[in-house]
């Protein structure tokens, strides 16, 4: 079934260490075209380092990642950006002083290559604009499109963090806590924009609150002291006893 | 589209059409022009350091480099135009200038390929460092650059073989004038373009930058080298205009008076370059006259009024008042 054309990434054998400390030990991870795969683990799992090595922002000890078949092992940080990899951040990593519409029109801007023309006006380039609106229509942020990020509430930061992502029109989608830090009446307009997602994009999601991922997610990875423990559809992963023990147990019970 | 419009003057949203008040500037210089006849000398250096100032808003205010060492490429731009005119012979003032510029855009390019590797203070450091080697080579290549005494004997011919530069600086002072315009207009452009947009994105979040996947590196790079190119052509007008070139043009403290300048006009806005240098400039002369020996205290005194209650400089404080009225009316 697994046919190797059909993943989308893919990490072989990826370690890292920082000394002594193992952050990343052995992690096979394997993300079909257009899934809905969530990564979980508790705190200092080392989930974070996962992602940082697969954009790029750190480079992993051993092992490879292969994007759609590519090894991009050795492939700078935007590089991969260019060839479909987006991510959003738990702590939001905003252009705070910039309108609404800009911040997803410099991520649009950049993936049609407008972004280094000096010489007509930004405004002129109606195309960017009109493609940034329609996409923060879409979340429902055409009223805010002049706004400033400063003066926006919280719960709309985050969707202006996935909507940055989403102006790359990635392949791959990595997303880092997008509920993290909204209250519950608000997180539902974040689920919301989840499930609408473009099918054909492959995501993955990392995530706390395990009512988001069991209602996201088709697969789910979970992950120990750097290493994967188990991997598996949902009902399984919720049935199994070592995650019960690591991770849902202490959860529940919080 | 809504009540609170983004408050940049840039961007995918903004209207790139001149307004009416950026041509007060223009007015303003030109009657100068026709009402102070005796301070024409002073108003050239003006227009001068207000080039200077633009090119330094460009990478502190849009790009948001912080850096001391700007004289390294309005002092390399000076040198370069006066040693053409002085030692070579090279009188024309078009070929100085462009001399001076492509001077600016060759030490922007290979200086800026190396420190913008690096970031904050460390950045801050090499900026410092490369205009101190070139005050130290100046101040020693006494052959060329006339050491400490300064570089004497600068002849500029008429400017296109019509215009003389004459002593009540007519000349000096409008040709500054289009100089400068051409710069304002080049600088405008830019930062209007999507190339602007990405540099206050770059200000804004570098992380986020590189995670839309913007080449960050070469865009600074790019900023870096146009604005030591502008820099390079302040340099050679102020050459040309004093026909002397002083080792001070170099110095870490014409680096830092820039910076307060821009400080006090309004970093990141294109017009706090016009405003600070008129305040910085005009007030120095003002006090040196009044109280030669303690001009310094005068100026020390506005800057810290400007960091403490009014940190968008003079333009942020009339942006506070304009708005208030708006919202009276």
């Amino acid at each position: 079934m697994n046919a190797p054309q059909t993943l989308a990434l893919e990490t072989r054998s990826l370690c890292k260490t920082f000394g002594a400390l193992t952050v990343a030990d052995d992690i096979n991870f394997r993300l079909e075209a257009g899934a809905r795969h969530a990564l979980i683990g508790p705190n200092g799992a080392g989930k974070t380092t996962f992602i940082n090595m697969l954009t790029g922002v750190l480079r992993p000890s051993s092992g490879h990642i292969v994007l759609g078949g590519e090894n991009i092992t050795q492939v700078a940080q935007a590089s991969r950006v260019k060839r479909g990899l987006g991510r959003t951040f738990q702590i939001n990593a905003l252009f705070r002083g910039l309108s609404v519409l800009d911040n997803v029109a410099l991520a649009v801007a950049e993936r049609r290559g407008v972004a280094r023309r000096t010489w007509r006006s930004a405004s002129s380039y109606a195309d960017i604009r009109d493609e940034s609106l329609e996409l923060l229509s879409t979340l429902g942020l055409a009223e805010d499109a002049s706004q400033r990020i400063l003066d926006l509430p919280y719960g709309k930061q985050r969707l202006v963090e996935i909507a940055i992502a989403l102006g790359l029109r990635p392949s791959v989608l990595l997303l880092d806590e997008p509920a993290a830090g909204v209250p519950s009446v608000e997180s539902h307009r974040i689920l919301q924009v989840l499930d609408n997602l473009p099918k054909h994009m492959a995501i993955l999601i990392i995530e706390h609150d395990m009512d988001v991922v069991f209602r996201f997610a088709q697969r789910i990875t979970v992950l120990v002291q750097g290493q994967v423990l188990v991997e598996g559809p949902p009902e399984e992963i919720s049935k199994d006893r070592r995650v019960h023990q690591v991770y849902l147990g202490e959860q529940r019970h919080a | 589209m809504t009540t609170k419009a983004a408050a940049q003057a840039s961007g995918y949203l903004a209207d790139s059409r001149i307004r009416w008040t950026e041509w007060l500037p223009w007015v303003a210089a030109l009657c100068g022009f026709f009402l102070l006849p005796e301070y024409l000398a002073l108003g050239a250096r003006i227009l001068i350091f207000i080039l200077y100032a633009l090119s330094l808003d460009l990478i502190v205010g849009y790009a948001g480099i912080i850096t001391l060492g700007h004289s390294a490429y309005f002092g390399l731009g000076a040198y370069v135009a006066g040693i053409l005119s002085a030692k070579l012979g090279v009188t024309d003032p078009m070929v100085q200038l462009v001399a001076a510029a492509c001077a600016g855009a060759f030490l922007g390019l290979i200086t800026g390929a190396i420190i913008l590797r690096t970031r904050a203070l460390t950045l801050l450091m090499l900026t410092l460092a490369i205009t101190s080697v070139l005050l130290e080579i100046a101040n020693k290549a006494t052959s060329l650059t006339g050491g400490a005494d300064g570089l004497s004997g600068v002849v500029v011919a008429p400017v296109l073989g019509l215009f003389k530069f004459d002593i009540f600086g007519k000349t000096a002072y409008l040709y500054c004038f289009i100089v400068l315009f051409v710069g304002w207009w080049f600088v405008r452009r830019m930062v209007y373009s999507p190339f602007g947009t990405s540099l206050t994105g770059v200000r804004e979040n570098s992380l986020r930058m590189h995670a839309i996947g913007a080449p960050v590196y070469w865009r600074l790079v790019l900023v870096y080298t146009l604005s030591a190119t502008i820099a390079g052509v302040a340099g050679g007008l102020i050459t040309q205009t004093n026909q002397f070139v002083g080792l001070n043009v170099l110095s870490f403290e014409s680096a830092g008076e820039l910076l307060v300048m821009l400080i006090l006009g309004g970093v990141g806005r294109i017009y706090g370059a016009f405003v600070g240098p008129v305040v910085f400039l005009v007030a120095q002369d003002l006090l040196a006259k009044q109280f030669p020996e303690y001009w310094y205290f005068g100026i020390g005194v506005m800057l810290v009024l400007v960091v403490m209650f009014a940190r968008g400089g003079v333009l942020g404080i009339l942006d506070g008042i304009l708005s208030r009225l708006r919202r009276k009316a």
